[in-house]
């Protein structure tokens, strides 16, 4: 089993994993706070926020990469900040990790904030007048109500996140066992005479990845919507 | 006691309020749209009025004019709104202690005499999508009061339910009326809850408080009648039962006398608050024979107003207990009605629903 796929296959595989879950993991309460503020709050520079979090989304995912290459790359002016401190992302697996994580957050946010649109602000004023100051108004009332689509957000992510390829080559390159993630071993085996069968064996765990994804997100936001909503 | 001054504008809409609510259970009284949701936002914090002075038992909550505004959070007030609002990922029993967790401190929780008193015990572990409008309405109430509430506020809870279950609550807020030692702000549009339940009225007309005072002398001043409407307008009587007859009929003592009504399933000795409605009752000048209604009670006029469209309300003195009566102006010149007069006022017992009757504390 461990042949099927060559040794750079897995690594690709286990580092996309690696970078997909990392970006899910940091970006999902950036997530869920903008998602509120979105959702929640007036505020002046409201439509330019939800431009800004929707750019990805429409941006060529090579802009988006390029943006972060200026951006965050070593003489970038965020880059060379991180670099003072010790912490470099152009080229490295946390690179990749946050090109996915901006690539994924338009969707992720999205599927929160229709959670909390959903969710009836009567309920957080009622609880507001039974004591609870705001912040435990959001735990204890928001925040449960908002599990599933929390749920779906993040999953939706993942599956973005792995599938990430435009922004991640363009901003760390494909440098195998640094920031070779399953899309850009896909692509790097077609480049090769001969790869085209390595090249499905990739596609198949792809595939695998991602339907599963999906039916952990289905089967866990149908539990915890019973839990939530049910009698 | 509760102190209010409000002004609050909306484009179409002022509101411009003023008035007290002292112990026991104060009703705002108006039509949709009149402006009482409004007022009761803004005691709870949930509406920052643009001008007021809002004030419980001389604890400032809201000062316009010092820049006072305390969060909803902060104010120790119960609301019961109008749908019950109950949390849907919580079970009955985490409804309830909601608000205890928050505003406690040290304090027991009175959760099994509050879960009797509204007799919601086997509803607990449930959640509120298992609960019909009723209990959860009831769950709600507990909820608010378990929250350690000094004031409590009610928002037509009874206006989303249907008789049956209108009925099966108001014994509660009764109760807690008192029993509860908890004064109570309650939102109305509907006069029969009125007069069973407040002990002061406040009546509201676009944005306006256009009268207010105790809830008998309110409901039976004719000058009062066109804001309730005159189907009603009626008086309130105080009365304790007496006996329960063999024929089903209850007897109940009042000032004037005995009066007769359908049973009413209460022991004997509970004092009861009842709504005679001033077009229930008739006014014979002598004393009537031969006719089916039992309560013929003996009383003089006091004074006659108009009430429009050929109609008359006339006031009558039985016994010291005021009795409206709604009669044509033709009959009140046919009979010869003028202040003084000694009449006799004539109430079917059937036509006092008992839906209508409230149970006073003794």
């Amino acid at each position: 089993m461990a042949d099927w796929l060559g040794p750079e296959g897995w690594q690709a595989v286990r580092l996309s994993l690696k970078v997909s879950l990392w970006a899910v993991a940091v970006s999902l309460p950036l997530g869920i706070l903008v998602a509120y503020a979105l959702a929640r709050w007036r505020f002046p520079g409201h439509g330019l926020l939800n431009g800004l979090v929707h750019l990805p989304l429409v941006l060529p995912p090579v802009v988006t990469g390029y943006l972060l290459l200026l951006t965050f790359g070593r003489r970038g002016w965020v880059g060379q900040w991180l670099d003072g401190i010790g912490v470099v992302l152009a080229f490295r697996w946390t690179g990749a990790a946050l090109a996915a994580a901006i690539m994924a957050f338009p969707l992720m946010v999205r599927a929160i904030r229709l959670a909390i649109d959903a969710v009836d602000p009567r309920l957080e004023q009622a609880a507001s007048t039974l004591g609870a100051p705001r912040i435990w108004v959001f735990l204890t009332i928001t925040l449960p109500l908002i599990l599933p689509g929390i749920l779906a957000g993040a999953i939706l992510a993942f599956a973005k996140a792995i599938g990430e390829f435009g922004a991640t080559i363009t901003f760390v390159s494909n440098i195998p066992g640094q920031t070779q993630t399953l899309p850009s071993a896909i692509h790097a085996v077609l480049q090769v005479p001969g790869g085209e069968a390595e090249a499905a064996r990739l596609v198949a765990v792809a595939i695998v990845i991602a339907m599963a994804a999906l039916f952990l997100s289905e089967w866990l936001s149908r539990l915890i919507a019973r839990r939530i909503r049910g009698a | 006691m509760l102190k209010v001054a409000l002004r609050h504008a909306v484009p179409g809409f002022t509101l411009d309020a003023v008035f007290d609510a002292p112990a026991g259970l104060t009703a705002l009284f108006g039509r949709s749209g009149s402006g009482k949701t409004t007022i009761v936002n803004a005691v709870a914090g949930l509406l920052r009025p643009q001008f007021g002075r809002i004030a419980v038992d001389g604890t400032v909550l809201t000062d316009s004019g010092q820049g006072i505004f305390l969060p909803p959070d902060r104010r120790g007030i119960g609301y019961v709104f109008q749908e019950a609002r109950l949390f849907p990922h919580l079970t009955v029993r985490q409804n309830l202690l909601f608000g205890h967790w928050f505003t406690g401190r040290g304090r027991r929780p009175d959760l099994p005499r509050i879960v009797e008193m509204l007799g919601i015990g086997h509803l607990l572990p449930r959640r509120p999508a298992a609960l019909s409008g009723g209990e959860r309405q009831r769950v709600a109430l507990g909820r608010a009061i378990l929250s350690h509430p000094r004031l409590l506020l009610m928002d037509e809870p009874l206006a989303a339910l249907d008789q049956p279950r209108k009925e099966e609550i108001l014994p509660y807020l009764e109760r807690l009326r008192d029993h509860a030692g908890l004064p109570i702000l309650y939102v109305s549009h509907s006069a029969a809850e009125v007069a069973r339940l407040a002990t002061t009225v406040v009546l509201i007309d676009r944005g306006r408080v256009t009268a207010a005072g105790p809830v008998a002398a309110l409901l039976s001043d004719p000058a009062a009648a066109p804001l309730f409407g005159l189907a009603e307008t009626g008086a309130i009587l105080a009365a304790r039962i007496e006996a329960q007859d063999a024929d089903g009929l209850t007897r109940l003592s009042t000032p004037f006398g005995p009066l007769f009504l359908p049973r009413i399933g209460a022991p004997v000795g509970t004092l009861l608050r009842l709504r005679v409605l001033a077009q229930d009752v008739m006014i014979a000048t002598a004393a009537p024979q031969g006719i089916s209604a039992l309560n013929v009670i003996a009383a003089r006029v006091r004074d006659m107003t108009d009430s429009g469209g050929g109609g008359m309300l006339v006031r009558l003195d039985a016994g010291g207990q005021v009795i409206l009566s709604r009669i044509t102006a033709r009959s009140a010149k046919a009979l010869d009605l003028k202040p003084g007069r000694p009449v006799h006022a004539v109430l079917k017992a059937v036509s006092v629903a008992p839906g209508t009757i409230g149970i006073s504390a003794g």
